[in-house]
């Protein structure tokens, strides 16, 4: 199980990915965006890998969830932080496991709360499935079926690494 | 149901100790106020942002009722509101309904038939906000904006995310508090979060005719010479002469208390150099506080303006999520009964 959860090997797929989308679409100058928590640390990674000269934003989708209203507002909201214009510009949006889809959504609300984007692609490190809403990424690290008892999660920031848990365990 | 829970204390929290309501600072734990602060500071950023919204409180309708007028915090709780995108009713009571002689009630089930969800209630009777939120309307989330001479929290609270900002932490920080203590619902507020967020020393600096019977019990000091009580100072905040609630002959003249309590440069220059200069607004120059203090660069009363907005809406997008969470809770308890 260790094997295939490999967090090295992850990142090579989502760089690799990363790189052939950026070249089918014409893009030079990306800027990423990572999704906190484990969004930030894989943004981190992402962008010395890619070498992307601009550093990357973090953002904190606590006022956009759409969940509000049955559970409240999240305790531990952090500021979001986009030390750039995002009008016009190629957006990479990062986030660790993509599942319903929900927190994608909210994350692009915000993202056009601070300008129009030219574009945005979506990675991410691990697709449960399970999908909710018409969202796909454009780069996975890998996709994974879980058992109903099974819960995965990144840990980090230094070092990352995935862990799948059992329930009961 | 014991006695105690309908103190306003236990009414503002829900059984797991989110905020549900924001009547008062009294017991409000450190742990709490601080995520008070650091949800404000997460605002800040909002308020920062070309489009300064986000869809928290979407959909939902907050009515700021003003029985006492006040322009800075009823237009900085609108604006809150409204970047909470919240839907604002602005009702100035004193001119409205009240006056054709509909009783308070009345018109508050009223504003609750029109599905409200919050009222921001600033009343010049204390424990106003504490009797709506008990008795008239106890399902509509109720802030207080300031109520008679007993607590304006949200103010004492964008002056704890001013100092925190400006100082970085509470230990050890050695505040006073200067002017007319006796008529100030904004300095009780003070004193309650300064305590319990750990500052140093909380000093009172004011003639004993403005002060409150019960001053020492609040947790202060009281130091009635201006010039002993700035020493060593790190945060200054005057309090407004409140000359329109002056009953009867507490100060000889206005220039005699300038001349005692007012601040300076001169005074000032006894503090720490880095000392903050605060005030709630609105100034009285030349009364409480000279133009050159006011406008210079110890002086961080325009940073509390913008600091009220983000604690605003902290504060009401916190107690609306107390609010819809307990509501869902009961919803789901009802089901598997």
């Amino acid at each position: 199980m260790t094997a295939l959860l490999d967090i090295d090997q992850l990142l090579d797929q989502m760089e690799g990915g990363l790189r052939q989308v950026l070249e089918q679409r014409g893009i030079e100058s990306p800027v990423l965006i990572g999704i906190r928590t484990g969004g930030v640390w894989l943004a981190d990674v992402l962008s010395k890998r890619l070498g992307t000269e601009e550093p990357f934003g973090e953002l904190d989708i606590s006022f956009y969830r759409d969940d509000f209203s049955r559970i409240g507002l999240n305790p531990r909201v952090k500021p979001s932080s986009l030390p750039f214009d995002t009008e016009g510009r190629d957006i990479i949006l990062i986030d660790d496991v993509i599942m319903s889809g929900r927190t994608i959504r909210a994350a692009m609300n915000e993202i056009f709360d601070y300008g129009r984007p030219a574009s945005i692609i979506l990675a991410t490190l691990i697709d449960l499935g399970a999908r909710e809403l018409p969202i796909q990424p454009d780069v996975t690290g890998r996709a994974l079926a879980l058992e109903s008892h099974q819960r995965v999660k990144l840990r980090g920031p230094d070092p990352l690494r995935v862990e799948l848990q059992e329930a009961g365990q | 149901m014991t006695a105690n829970d309908s103190s306003p204390h236990h009414l503002q929290l829900t059984r797991d100790g989110q905020l549900r309501h924001f009547l008062t600072l009294d017991g409000l734990n450190r742990a709490l106020l601080t995520d008070i602060l650091d949800t404000a500071d997460s605002f800040i950023e909002v308020g920062e942002r070309t489009i300064k919204k986000v869809p928290l409180l979407r959909g939902r309708t907050v009515v700021n009722l003003f029985f006492e007028s006040s322009t800075r915090t009823r237009s900085t709780f609108e604006l809150a509101a409204k970047r909470l995108s919240a839907d604002v009713l602005n009702l100035d009571i004193s001119t409205s309904a009240t006056s054709k002689g509909e009783s308070l009630s009345d018109t508050l089930l009223n504003l609750e038939a029109m599905a409200s969800d919050m009222f921001v209630v600033r009343h010049s009777q204390s424990g106003a906000p504490h009797f709506i939120a008990e008795s008239v309307t106890p399902g509509v989330a109720i802030i207080n904006a300031g109520d008679g001479r007993h607590a304006h929290p949200t103010q004492a609270m964008l002056d704890m995310l001013t100092i925190r900002q400006k100082k970085g932490q509470f230990e050890g920080l050695k505040v006073a508090i200067v002017g007319d203590v006796l008529h100030s619902r904004v300095a009780r507020s003070q004193i309650r979060a300064l305590n319990e967020l750990g500052a140093g020393e909380v000093r009172i600096i004011a003639p004993g005719t403005l002060l409150p019977k019960d001053v020492e019990s609040l947790g202060c000091k009281v130091e009635y010479d201006m010039t002993r009580g700035m020493k060593d100072l790190d945060v200054v905040i005057m309090l407004r002469l409140q000359k329109e609630r002056m009953e009867g002959a507490l100060l000889p003249s206005e220039r005699e208390f300038y001349r005692l309590y007012g601040l300076n440069q001169q005074k000032l220059a006894l503090a720490h150099p880095d000392c903050i200069v605060m005030h709630p607004g609105p100034i009285n120059r030349g009364v409480e506080i000279e133009s050159a203090v006011a406008d210079g660069p110890q002086s961080v009363i325009l940073n509390q303006v913008t600091n009220g907005i983000a604690i605003r809406m902290a504060v009401m997008s916190m107690a609306m999520g107390g609010q819809v969470a307990e509501r869902q809770q009961k919803l789901s308890e009802r089901g598997q009964a």
